[in-house]
């Protein structure tokens, strides 16, 4: 496909795609969902370090945005406003067979390029990850 | 005169239509990045076609003038849309100043066009039913009434899938590529399924008053055909010669009032014996290969079939050679039981029904109403009346198929002409 013919792919196609924020780019957040409870200490651990390792990988390929596990559903809080009023309780927002155990925000080019990182997250090998595409709104603030 | 003339072109423009407008819609797609602009410039490009072949004569390549024009035809309607968005006349402009044309559109990239469309329509992002829909609409352009009343939903439904998995497309940026040769195996599959999904829906209608929907089956066929056209692998090649086999039994496989007739009562004369050879010859291309799949060896099962002049010339030996390979690629319990089916042919009834018997124990197949039905007419076979009566009912309670159940309802009144 010569160099021209590329050049109109990629413009009109961005013409008609929501904009998004890097030349090429869109965001996907990719979330990590396993079972807690089936989860050891020391599994827990290295899986730290692999998914560091992992981060560090698609931060020189340049898709890394950024990436943390986060604490147990045991120490999660949930908010909700009604009518003004503040209601706070001990807890995830749903029960589930599987919890949200942490996330990687990506930048990729297409859903493709995202489903191959999400392969390489070591907890898709016990668990699942949910791949969303991130809306991009104007106006929020940039770095 | 002059209407004389375009009435001329535009049965022209129609033929060009039937016969590139998949093509020419596969490349619009990658050009425009988005299947509605694409089918909406292809719709303007033949309206202009008509208007402009008639008055300047029909142009020496009308494929690539249907493509250029339909691309530029969008580019015009960006134009007109560069009220709501600064950027688009800029678009515009450097889309209209490209001048490699010609390029754009060779056969090769025509033909990998055509590849990124089906493998884009068959994603496994996208929903199961949606796979089929758009591979019907987008690729054969079935319309959604036409896709509605095959798989009997409404049409609004399949209309709903569409929009959903274009939306879906567009939103999460499913590429229109081909995949990559680590990817493409899989990626394969996923499609062969789809097109295997359609023909089994024509073939053996889930329920309803007719047992073949031909249209399908042969739309099936057609889409293995372009897909082997456009990527020989082994078990696209292989898809297509079950396909055909199947297929070619067609005519013999009911009769005139609908009623199923199996396997060792038709009338071999009326199988498509084109059919039969093609589907052997691809069958024979593929098995030489040695890189072969299920589709492959369950197209070799049904082309010893095919080859028999008769039930009794059957070769239930090779069969069930053929069903033992087929089970180390694909452990299913339906393998299974065509494999004691075929045990019972070559061995006796006693042979098979232990084997069913064991698949039945294990809590497989239980609402199989071919299981049952298998099941029956082994006992039948071995003279356990009782016993028959009991798994045919069983298989009629589970099937909601007029001709199969008129087949197990004369199968229990033959039961209950003999004493027992």
């Amino acid at each position: 496909m010569s160099i021209v013919a590329c050049l109109d792919d990629y413009l009109l196609s961005t013409a008609l795609h929501v904009r998004s924020g890097g030349l090429d780019y869109m965001k996907y957040m990719l979330l990590i969902y396993f079972d807690e409870q089936a989860l050891s200490e020391t599994e827990r651990q290295a899986c730290y370090v692999e998914s560091t390792q992992l981060a560090h990988e698609i931060k020189a390929s340049g898709h890394y945005l950024g990436a943390n596990p986060l604490h147990p559903t045991a120490m999660a809080t949930t908010v909700r406003v009604r009518d003004g009023k503040r209601f706070v309780t001990d807890g995830p927002f749903a029960e589930t067979r599987e919890q949200l155990g942490g996330y990687f925000l990506i930048d990729a080019k297409h859903l493709d390029e995202a489903i191959g990182i999400a392969a390489r997250i070591p907890m898709a090998r016990k668990g699942t990850v949910e791949i969303r595409p991130v809306i991009d709104i104007l106006g929020l603030p940039t770095d | 005169m002059r209407e004389d003339t375009t009435k001329r072109v535009r049965e022209l423009v129609d033929a060009v239509y039937r016969s590139e407008s998949r093509r020419i819609l596969a490349t619009l797609i990658r050009l425009l990045g988005d299947f509605d602009a694409a089918e909406e410039a292809l719709h303007d490009a033949c309206a202009v076609a008509v208007e402009q072949w008639s008055r300047h004569g029909v142009p020496a390549n009308p494929r690539a003038w249907l493509i250029s024009t339909g691309r530029f035809k969008a580019i015009d309607g960006m134009r007109r849309q560069a009220r709501f968005d600064a950027s688009l006349p800029t678009l515009a402009k450097q889309l209209e100043s490209s001048t490699s044309d010609a390029e754009a559109w060779d056969d090769e990239s025509v033909e990998d066009d055509q590849l990124r469309l089906i493998f884009t329509c068959c994603h496994p992002a996208l929903p199961p039913e949606a796979q089929v829909a758009m591979t019907l609409r987008e690729v054969c352009s079935l319309t959604t009434e036409e896709i509605a009343r095959a798989f009997l939903t409404r049409p609004s439904t399949v209309a709903q899938r569409i929009v959903r998995a274009k939306a879906k497309i567009r939103e999460a940026r499913i590429p229109y590529e081909v995949p990559s040769e680590t990817d493409l195996p899989d990626r394969l599959d996923t499609v062969l399924r789809v097109v295997y999904l359609v023909f089994n829906e024509g073939y053996s209608a889930s329920s309803g008053a007719s047992l073949t929907r031909h249209d399908l089956c042969s739309e099936a066929i057609r889409l293995g055909r372009l897909l082997v056209e456009l990527l020989p692998e082994p078990e696209a090649v292989g898809l297509l010669a079950l396909m055909l086999l199947h297929d070619s039994r067609r005519a013999a496989r009911t009769s005139p009032t609908g009623d199923l007739i199996l396997l060792n009562d038709q009338d071999r004369s009326l199988w498509n014996h084109d059919q039969i050879a093609e589907g052997v010859a691809l069958v024979e291309r593929v098995l030489s290969s040695r890189r072969f799949g299920p589709y492959t060896v369950q197209a070799a099962i049904a082309a010893v079939h095919a080859q028999a002049p008769s039930p009794a010339a059957t070769d239930w030996a090779q069969i069930v050679g053929l069903y033992d390979l087929l089970l180390q690629a694909n452990p299913s319990p339906v393998v299974e039981l065509n494999h004691a089916v075929a045990v019972a042919m070559r061995d006796g009834p006693l042979a098979g029904l232990t084997l069913i018997d064991a698949i039945l124990a294990r809590g497989d197949l239980g609402n199989y109403h071919l299981a049952h039905a298998a099941r029956a007419d082994l006992c039948r076979r071995l003279g356990r009346t009782a016993e028959a009566r009991a798994s045919y009912e069983q298989a009629l309670s589970l099937t909601q198929q007029e001709p199969e159940r008129r087949f197990l309802k004369r199968r229990l009144a033959e039961l209950s002409d003999q004493t027992g």
